[in-house]
């Protein structure tokens, strides 16, 4: 089942002054499960594509559907809501709420959504297992190392059950052990529970782990390598 | 200022005969029944019979303003036996006078000593008498405090042989603020052809003037206040708002509508409106309180400004509840004002863009 269908996706930046072809016809299906990773070097287009497929842009031209919902044709405030719902993001700086607790971070979304106070503790105890953070629960974001703050992002990307994740060099600011203990609880997520991730990355442990690459050039796709491991 | 002027002496209205107050002379007064009973049962009324004389002590002559009061009505109206500052009290059936205090040392008498006066009674009656001083009295407005002699109504009328007449009317209120409804009252009751209703704009319409003047003055230095703090909020919240661009950015990213945030941000302006001013009337209550009461006495060119205005040279805090929630209902105004600017910059901002800075 496919997750992402992106057709022709097209992308120029200031097309009336000095036009910038970030993305020149990109077809790109990712289906349920996958482990993708998105490489290439700067300027290919990685983050125009990652932000188109999350509904943070609008391609310039081309269609993009995110399961089975044109969202191309959402309106801004609809968009809010379809990545409230349909997309987890991890950033590469990992953007949690300073002010908050690891459980009230990830928590957020879902109080958002609105859903029962039973339900978000539920969810919150789940997701910060997995992520092994029970014991940090109470702890706020400046209390934790790089890798612990980007486990809750990913707990809080996770939290309202999104179609995909989209992560945006999650490993860029972690020293190799934390980024291989998050990228350990990423595959366990994928394998285990079928979550389907989808990075941007430069980083090579990523990409090893990866069981597809797309490479970017030029904003154009060079290759597609889907891996059997 | 005005309030202390009026609460004085002067009263917030008074009826007078028709013409008098061009023309202030005994001819000018009227009979006390004039007036309707139901009006004098409505309010509170301090009947005065005022007019001029020479007053002597030795060497020394001046021309004074004579009053004859009901010392009760008086006392309950200006709060006159308040500002004795020696010897007793009038009562209706004296035959001693009050002298204001400076009229006393320029006169070189005090309590106990005799005063003569001499002036033209009502319809060219002439009017002398010597009596003994029962008390000296302050007043806050130099004018009166060096001119003003009070009689019990009944020897004033006897002095000038007025009978029963008045030459005024001063009509006690609680505040300015009743003044409309009372003038209503009072011209709609009163004959227009036999008597003058005047409130205390059209009495001393000089210091009204100063007032207004004076009012003017401190609103502009209100509105440069109003100016500074607006700055200062407006930088407070522009900042809080262009440094947590990236934040908002991401918090769009993962679902926050733009809505949530701009209710968010105005929430937060307002705190700090409303801890600023709850942090301005607790630092300010103490100094105002402080300046009501020991207010600032005026000295030098200042001071004279003042007295030739009648107004008592001192610079005194009004201590109300109203003027502390005035202010802070203008703060809380600015505060929503001053935050359009930065929901706006919210409503149109682009995760993207926002997570680039």
């Amino acid at each position: 089942m496919s997750v992402i269908v992106a057709k022709h996706l097209t992308k120029i930046y200031n097309p009336k002054t000095v036009p910038v072809n970030a993305l020149r016809g990109v077809d790109l299906t990712i289906e349920k499960g996958e482990f993708t990773a998105i490489v290439g070097p700067s300027g290919s287009g990685k983050t125009t594509l990652l932000n188109i497929i999350g509904g943070l842009d609008k391609p310039s031209d081309g269609s993009i559907r995110v399961d089975n919902e044109d969202i191309t044709q959402l309106s801004d405030n609809e968009l809010i809501d379809f990545r409230q719902k349909k997309i987890g993001f991890v950033f590469q700086s990992y953007n949690l709420i300073p002010v908050l607790t690891v459980e009230e971070n990830t928590e957020f979304v879902m109080l958002l959504q609105k859903r029962p106070k039973a339900e978000r503790e539920k969810r919150v105890a789940e997701l910060l297992d997995s992520v092994g953070l029970s014991d940090k629960k109470t702890k706020r974001p400046n209390q934790l190392s790089g890798g612990q703050q980007q486990r809750v992002a990913v707990a809080r990307a996770l939290a309202p059950k999104p179609a995909f994740i989209l992560a945006d060099e999650p490993t860029a600011n972690l020293d190799s052990a934390s980024a291989s203990n998050l990228l350990d609880i990423m595959e366990k997520l994928n394998r285990e529970e079928g979550v389907t991730f989808v990075f941007s990355t430069h980083d090579q442990r990523v990409i090893d782990r990866a069981r597809r690459v797309v490479t970017l050039v030029d904003g154009a796709i060079g290759s597609d390598e889907i891996r059997g491991n | 200022m005005v309030d202390n002027v009026v609460r004085y002496y002067l009263g917030y209205v008074q009826i007078h005969h028709k013409g008098f107050w061009d023309d202030r002379t005994l001819e000018n007064s009227f009979e006390p029944e004039a007036v309707p009973a139901s009006l004098k049962s409505e309010m509170a009324m301090a009947p005065r019979l005022e007019s001029f004389a020479l007053a002597s002590s030795g060497e020394v002559t001046r021309g004074v303003l004579v009053a004859g009061i009901d010392p009760v009505k008086e006392d309950e109206m200006t709060g006159l036996k308040g500002r004795l500052t020696a010897g007793q009290y009038l009562s209706m059936e004296d035959t001693a006078v009050l002298l204001a205090e400076g009229l006393g040392q320029l006169l070189n008498l005090g309590v106990g000593d005799t005063l003569i006066m001499v002036s033209q009674g009502y319809q060219g009656r002439n009017a002398a008498g010597a009596y003994p001083i029962k008390g000296l009295v302050k007043f806050g407005s130099p004018e009166l405090n060096k001119q003003l002699v009070l009689l019990p109504l009944l020897l004033a009328r006897d002095f000038y042989g007025t009978g029963e007449r008045l030459t005024s009317l001063a009509v006690n209120l609680p505040g300015r603020e009743a003044l409309p409804e009372a003038l209503k009252i009072l011209n709609t009751e009163l004959p227009k052809d036999e008597f003058e209703v005047m409130g205390y704009k059209q009495l001393m319409p000089e210091l009204i003037e100063a007032q207004e003047l004076d009012t003017a003055g401190a609103m502009l230095i209100l509105w440069v206040l109003y100016l500074l703090i607006g700055f200062g909020l407006f930088g407070t919240i522009l900042m809080m708002t262009r440094e947590r661009t990236y934040e908002f950015g991401v918090l769009t990213a993962i679902g926050t509508r733009h809505q949530t945030l701009m209710g968010m941000l105005w929430s937060e302006a307002m705190m700090i409106g409303i801890a600023g001013a709850i942090a301005g009337i607790l630092v300010s209550l103490p100094i105002v309180w402080y300046l009501h009461t020991y207010p600032i006495q005026l000295t030098g060119n200042m001071a004279k400004a003042y007295e030739n205005y009648g107004m008592e040279p001192v610079v005194k805090s009004a201590f109300e509840l109203w003027i502390f929630v005035k202010q802070a209902i203008v703060i809380f105004i600015i505060s929503t004002v001053l935050t359009v600017y930065p929901l706006w910059y919210i409503w149109r901002l682009k995760p993207v863009e926002a997570m680039r800075e």
